[in-house]
């Protein structure tokens, strides 16, 4: 039975991986899962210089979900290559890293100190909903999106990942301009941008005033996108959105994602990632699948 | 010392004020490791609540591998652990965070409100010389509990019991004395308290709260301000959940 597969030329053990900012580094969920078993973390995203995010508070619960706007506190691609990458290296399992700028020149800094990395995939967030200065303004035009993947693929030494945001019209216009730009694969889909209201304190739930709504309430926009995407462009995808276990992985895939990203499950099981894995397997022995890579976009 | 995610059996709750309830759950791989400050999360049986509630530990009984969780009831999730009932189970992680720094000095402890439970396990566990203070807007609760560890001195906002007015008040009023403080409570009171040791120039362990979503370090949800660059993300916004929730005032700014 196989579960690995390939996307742009590097191979995973398996199709799990953690979705951007739910996992940290890894670090913290060690003591719960055994990351040998995932097919990669995917890094919480960093930028070239330490950033503060935004003032709390910055999450809330939504009904089958959750609205966050942390607004990408991260410590800078110093210390992820320091302190992150070293932890890493010390695990078998492949090594994804988020890549978050307010401008090209954030972007472009960041890949070319990666360069030298032992890291298998650069994943680049133009699609954070809470960062006002940028991230979203690269990912949310056509035009910009195409020429933002080019200059970092310019750059770039890994292959390049493109993670969309789904707060667009039309997502496949997005991933064409993605694919035209170089990309070597596609992520989706980042959080919905929502809001919530606090009755009683007459204020909104998130200091942001908004945030990114993630979890199984968001799902099925998801998978919706991930076979638009998947129909639209020839790249591999990585498909996210409220996976909670390995029904919703498995969908994912036969909506056309090579691979699957486990987010906000993490916060309400820690051992999700391990637990979808598992559930991957029996699922391929009950249903005398050989090998997981026959039911990629396999429901056309 | 590593937390786990357990089915724990309830073994006994009932109501002790108000919108308050003592919730006793057996949890014998978390009593084992667990200590005053830190805190359990719990998870919702209904689906659609994914996120789990933190509340502090007020009792650990390492022999009979129990935790004691006292909590108020503010929404949804709690108005459900509050209908647990014996031989039920409920999902619960921990123990989590950092807990309190024990010292072998004459201490004053202060709680305030909901507050109040983790000061119980710490009087327990504190072998010395202390003074408890607690601060309620109007009903008192385990104050009896309190009382077997330490002299209890109550403030009340309303003066039902004790001092009208806050716990700082209280210590005023009463003269309390001591080399450190450990004090869980609102942000204004801790704010107070922050205050309060720095002009005497004691030493002030303070439990924050936030809120929180994965309740070990990974999402950056449960923040706070920090004096200095705080150690995981070089910036100044240490982790409640993992860095915390018990800091030295003089690290937070509040």
């Amino acid at each position: 039975m196989n579960l690995s597969v390939n996307i742009a030329g590097v191979e995973f053990k398996n199709p799990v991986t953690v979705a951007s900012g739910t996992f940290g580094s890894g670090v913290e969920y060690g003591d719960f899962v055994d990351l040998n078993r995932l097919g990669a973390v995917t890094t919480k995203g960093v930028a070239n210089v330490p950033w503060l995010g935004n003032p709390t508070p910055r999450i809330a619960e939504t009904y089958g979900g959750m609205m966050n706007a942390v607004g990408l506190q991260n410590p800078g691609i110093d210390v992820l290559c320091k302190r992150d990458i070293p932890f890493l290296k010390k695990y078998d399992t492949n090594i994804i890293v988020n890549v978050c700028g307010k401008s090209e020149d954030d972007y472009v800094e960041v890949v070319e100190r990666l360069a030298d990395e032992d890291v298998d995939l650069l994943e680049i967030n133009v699609s954070c909903p809470n960062v006002k200065e940028g991230g979203i303004a690269f990912g949310q035009d056509p035009k910009a999106l195409e020429h933002i993947t080019k200059v970092v693929k310019a750059k770039a030494k890994q292959p390049v990942v493109m993670k969309l945001s789904p707060n667009v019209t039309d997502i496949t216009v997005m991933a064409k301009a993605a694919e035209a730009g170089g990309a070597d694969a596609l992520s989706l889909i980042n959080t919905l941008t929502g809001m919530k209201i606090d009755i009683n304190k007459r204020s909104f739930a998130v200091a942001n005033k908004t945030g990114g709504v993630s979890g199984p309430a968001i799902k099925p926009i998801a998978v919706r996108m991930v076979y638009q995407v998947a129909n639209a462009v020839k790249l591999p995808l990585i498909g996210m959105g409220g996976i909670m276990n390995y029904e919703d992985a498995i969908e994912f895939m036969m909506a056309g994602a090579t691979m699957v990203s486990v987010g906000t499950a993490n916060f309400h099981n820690p051992y999700a990632t391990i637990e979808i894995i598992d559930g991957m397997e029996c699922f391929m022995k009950e249903k005398g699948i050989e090998d997981i890579n026959d039911i990629i976009g396999c429901v056309k | 010392m590593s937390a786990v995610k357990v089915q724990s059996v309830v073994k006994h709750q009932e109501q002790i004020a108000s919108d308050i309830y003592s919730l006793t759950l057996y949890a014998p791989e978390i009593a084992k490791e667990a200590k005053a400050g830190q805190f359990v999360s719990l998870y919702s049986k209904e689906g659609s609540k994914l996120l789990p509630r933190p509340i502090s530990l007020c009792e650990i009984e390492k022999e009979t591998g129990t935790v004691r969780l006292v909590y108020r009831v503010v929404g949804f999730g709690t108005k459900e652990f509050s209908r647990l009932k014996a031989d039920d189970t409920l999902e619960i992680m921990g123990p989590l965070g950092n807990g309190f720094d024990r010292k072998d000095k004459k201490a004053i402890l202060i709680g305030g409100g909901i507050g109040i439970p983790p000061m119980l396990e710490l009087a327990r566990e504190l072998k010395c010389d202390k003074s408890i203070v607690t601060g309620f807007k109007d009903e008192t609760f385990l104050v009896e509990d309190l009382e077997k560890y330490g002299t209890v001195y109550i403030a009340s906002e309303d003066g039902r019991t004790g001092v009208k007015g806050n716990v700082l008040d209280a210590i005023r009023e009463y003269g309390i004395e001591g080399d450190i403080i450990y004090a869980c409570g609102p942000t204004p009171m801790l704010r107070a308290v922050k205050d309060y040791a720095g002009e005497h120039g004691i030493e002030a362990q303070i439990s924050l709260e936030g809120k929180m979503a994965c309740g070990i370090g990974a999402c950056l949800a449960c923040v706070c301000n920090t004096s200095e660059v705080d150690g995981h993300s070089h910036v100044k916004n240490a982790r409640i959940c993992k860095d915390g929730p018990v800091f030295d005032s003089r690290e937070v700014e509040l």
